[in-house]
Parts: C-alpha cells; structure tokens; sequence
C-alpha cells in the first residue's frame, strides 16, 4: 500500500514554511512578534512532514467555508 | 472570553474580523447604495442585477462583452488579496454578464471595497464576548431539546447540547466516538467490495463468535463452542480462533469438532477468572476499539459508518480512501494530522451540531473559538483547565472559578495584577479596555524639551 501522506487529507491545509523576508514583511504589516502568531508544535504531524524548525514561521492556506479561502500564519515551538 | 481573545490571538482576531467583514458587507453595502441610488437594491455583490436596468433605463452604450470580460478580470487581480475570494468570484460571476461601462463596473468593484473594508471589525471591538454570548444564547434553548438523539442508521451519536460541551472541553475520547469511511474508487462501488473492507476493520473478537464459554472443573479447562454460521459469516473457523488462542500462550489448546477447549497451567479460581476474560475479549481481526460498522450507501457510493474510532489503524486499511477518512474525536485528529487539521474538525464537529439543532450561528463565532482552542498548538479545552484557567490576570481566573483558591494562591505567592484585561478593570472600577478605552495616550517628554 501506498504511505499516506498526511498533507493530501481534506483535513489538512497546505503549508509554506516562509523566508526571512517574509516573516520580516508580516511582522511588519501586523505589528507583532512572532511569538504573537498562534504556535504549532515541533512534534506536530505536519511539522515532522515538511521539516519546519523552532523558530520558523508557517504560511497556512485555508479552503474556508465563508471566505473560499484564507490565509493563516503559525510559529512553530519545540515541544 | 473577551480577554484571552485579545492576548491569545492576533491572527485568531485578524481571521474573525475578515470573516466579521464578509458577514455584514453585503449588509452595510445595501444600507449606503440605497441611500445613494434606489437602483442599486441589492447587496453589493448583487447590485449587478440591479445595475444592468438601470444602464438600458438611461440608454447607455454598451462595450462588447469579450473586452468587458478581459478589463474586469484585469481588474479584479488588483484586488485579489485585498478582498476575500468569495467576494472576487460573485463579482465576476455576476458583473460579467451585465451589460454596464467599465467605468460603471469599475466604480460597484470600488464600491464593494470600500463597504468591505468598512465592515472589518474595528480595534477594541469585543469579537470574543460576541462569539461566547452568540454561541451561549441557542446554547440555552438546546438545553430545553433533545439530549440525545436516535438516528435513523442504528449508530447513536451524541448531538446536541452534550456533544457541544464535549467539543468545548477538548475530552481525549468523546462519549459515542464514530468514524466515517469513504471506500477508494475501486472499493466504492460495490456492496460486495464494501463487504469485504469491513471485514478487514470490524473488531471480532471471541465473545463475537462464541456461542457458549464454560469452564470445566473437572478437566480443569475451558470449552469455547464457536457459532459456525457467525464464523462463517466473518470470514472465520475454528482452526483460526484456536491459533489466536495459542498466541496468548495460557495452555494447551485443542480443537474439538466445533468446540475449542483450553487447557491452562494455572488452576488458581481468581486467575482462572481473569483467563475467561482475557480469552473472551481476544481480537481475531479488525481493528481495536472498532465495535460495529454499518455500510450506507450516499450518492451512488458505499460509505462505511464505524462505532468506535481508531484513525490511525483505518488509515492502514486497505481499500479506504485515507484522504476522506473522518473521525469524531478531534483529539485523535490533532495527533495523526496535526493541530490545524483538528481546528477544522472543532468547526466542522460543533458547526454541525448547532446547525442541527436548527440554531443559526454564523460560522464565524464557531471559527474564532476553534482558533482559541488550537492557538497553542494544542487542544486547549475553553474551561477551568484551559483557556480560561490560564490566564495572566488574578482576578481574572478568581471571577471565573473557584475565587478564593486562586486569591489565596495568589496571595501567597506574591503575585501581581498588571489590570491589563476587561474583567480587572471591571473589578476595580476602571474604564475597562474596550473600544475607544483600548487606546492609550503617552507623553514623550524628550520632543516636547525639543520644542521649548
């Protein structure tokens, strides 16, 4: 059988994790820290999946029910 | 709830206001067109159909459609990311056929925006007391409904008020946990096919299959009598179960006609108790914790409903699509696919319970709640354990729950209140942050020395 792979579930949203620049432009638009975002954990399903590190900053694409899609952004945190 | 909105979630509240946005645009924008234009009668997503009337009623020429079509989707790309997707698509949808100026178009486009931007819920505004009071007020007319309800497969899934305070208390395993398995496209088609998956995750166990257990004292063992027209119907025989019993490693184990018999070493009345139970309970096949699957045909495909839930197990099932797999337990969600995957299982799970109620809650309150309850990167129930037990504030937790506990504590470790949240201030009597309160005003002496 073929491994599943948790990203293609319609559960799971797509992820992105960003670049320096990226995180930089966001923090500036909002005007936060990046420990402000809500977190996700190292040991998350999806972390372990696409490598993301403490420290990174996940781009979160959403097929939303109200808004077709939306855009949500989360820090990742050992533990 | 008001507080931990602000502190626990900027992006949770940056989500609540877009989606706040979308809910009361097509609102606020028929409020302004109408006092602007009578044409303009619809929302501002809608007001296309008003529009074309009003364009012939003043004799407007009109451009070919192909190049209205080319200008308003170069113009709609300027917008992409400005207003959500939703919007983008009903304008298209709607402005493409009607026959209107490009100036025309492109002032309902502006239009819309500006109704849109102007919906966005403002700084200070109190989108999580609104949440908990839009959730809360159906919640109090669930109570005098059903509690649990009969559904028409024999599956009894708790819904309702008790399923909403399951979700809300993040519980590991909900109390009627079920799961919900789509069949890959070979499989799906086929009551046969279907057939067979279930039998590859329905639990058997011995108790399933036995007719009779009993225990001889004389022999000192047990005879286990197999149901041969069960068995059968499972796909098992006697040779198979006495093989699994073998595994368990108790004894000598033989096999007579129908009849399994069990010598074990041990003759001890208490352990021999313990045995019976250890062999009635043993799995043949299927999967832990899978009690029953019921198969259901929905839209021309069979669809499996289980009682009992076990995600990680299914998903190495043959024959299931894994990529539609759903479980009701949202814990099990977060661990196998991770925290965002369980937020949607929050919406979905207590959306469909108000829905099916007949409560109607925007969706949005539902959001910002499950937003609330992931922000951590895990399942944080709402309750004393939760979201609302960790917050910053003294007399904040202490007008929650159990007040002197936390004052005491409090008291004895020297803690401080910075009366930095609503319900502080409402304690002490000070303007509380809130609106226009939220703002605060400072001096900076260095420029003003510079003036002087």
């Amino acid at each position: 059988m073929v491994k599943f792979e948790i990203l293609k579930h319609e559960l799971v949203p797509q992820f992105e994790i960003l670049k320096k620049e990226e995180i930089e432009a966001l923090r500036h638009t909002y005007g936060i820290k990046k420990e402000d975002l809500p977190w996700i954990r190292r040991s998350d399903p999806v972390c372990k999946e696409i490598g993301a590190k403490p420290g990174d900053v996940l781009k979160i694409t959403r097929k939303s029910p109200v808004a077709e899609q939306s855009v949500g952004y989360r820090y990742c945190v050992p533990g | 709830m008001a507080e931990e909105n602000e502190k626990d979630t900027l992006a949770g509240k940056a989500t609540a206001k877009a989606a706040k946005a979308k809910k009361s645009s097509p609102k606020k924008g028929y409020a302004r067109k109408a006092t602007k234009a009578e044409a303009h009668a619809e929302a501002p997503a809608k007001a296309s159909k008003a529009k074309p009337k009003k364009a012939k009623a003043e004799g407007l020429k009109a451009t070919p459609i192909e190049t209205r079509a080319a200008y308003l989707k170069k113009l709609l790309v300027n917008y992409k990311g400005m207003l959500p997707d939703n919007l983008l698509t009903q304008l298209e949808a709607k402005l493409s056929g009607a026959t209107m100026e490009e100036a025309q178009v492109k002032k309902i486009v502006d239009e819309t925006y500006k109704a849109y931007t102007k919906a966005l819920i403002e700084p200070g505004e109190a989108a999580g007391t609104v949440a908990a009071q839009s959730v809360g007020e159906p919640g109090t007319q669930m109570t005098l409904r059903t509690f649990h309800y009969a559904g028409v497969r024999e599956l009894n899934v708790t819904l309702g008020l008790p399923r909403l305070i399951e979700i809300v208390d993040a519980r590991r395993i909900p109390s009627t946990p079920t799961m919900t398995v789509f069949l890959d496209d070979d499989h799906k088609g086929s009551l046969e096919k279907a057939k067979e998956v279930v039998t590859r995750i329905e639990r058997i166990a011995v108790e399933n299959v036995a007719k009779s257990i009993e225990y001889d004292m004389v022999n000192a063992s047990f005879i286990v009598e197999v149901d041969e027209e069960i068995a059968q119907d499972k796909q098992l025989d006697a040779e198979f179960i006495a093989k699994s019993i073998v595994k368990l490693k108790i004894g000598k184990v033989e096999i007579e006609g129908n009849g399994i018999i069990i010598t074990p070493e041990v003759t001890a009345q208490d352990k021999i108790k313990r045995l019976r139970e250890r062999i009635l309970t043993l799995r043949l096949k299927g999967i832990k914790s899978i009690k029953r699957v019921l198969i259901q045909k929905e839209n021309e495909e069979y669809i499996l409903h289980t009682d009992g839930s076990n995600l990680s197990e299914v998903l190495k099932i043959k024959g299931i699509d894994p990529n539609r797999v759903y479980t009701n337990n949202v814990s099990e969600i977060a661990e196998v696919l991770g925290i965002e995957a369980a937020r949607a299982a929050i919406i979905k799970e207590a959306f469909q319970v108000l829905d099916q109620q007949g409560l109607d809650v925007d969706m949005r309150h539902v959001i910002l709640i499950a937003d609330l309850m992931t922000s951590t990167g895990r399942i944080r129930q709402i309750g004393r354990h939760g979201v609302s037990g960790e917050k910053s504030s003294v007399l904040a937790r202490a007008a929650f729950e159990v007040t002197v506990k936390h004052l005491l504590d409090a008291a004895a470790h020297g803690e401080e209140d910075a009366l930095e949240g609503v319900t502080e201030n409402v304690i002490v009597g000070q303007p509380i942050p809130l609106g226009t309160g939220i703002v605060e005003l400072f001096m900076r002496f260095s420029n003003q020395k510079e003036a002087e």
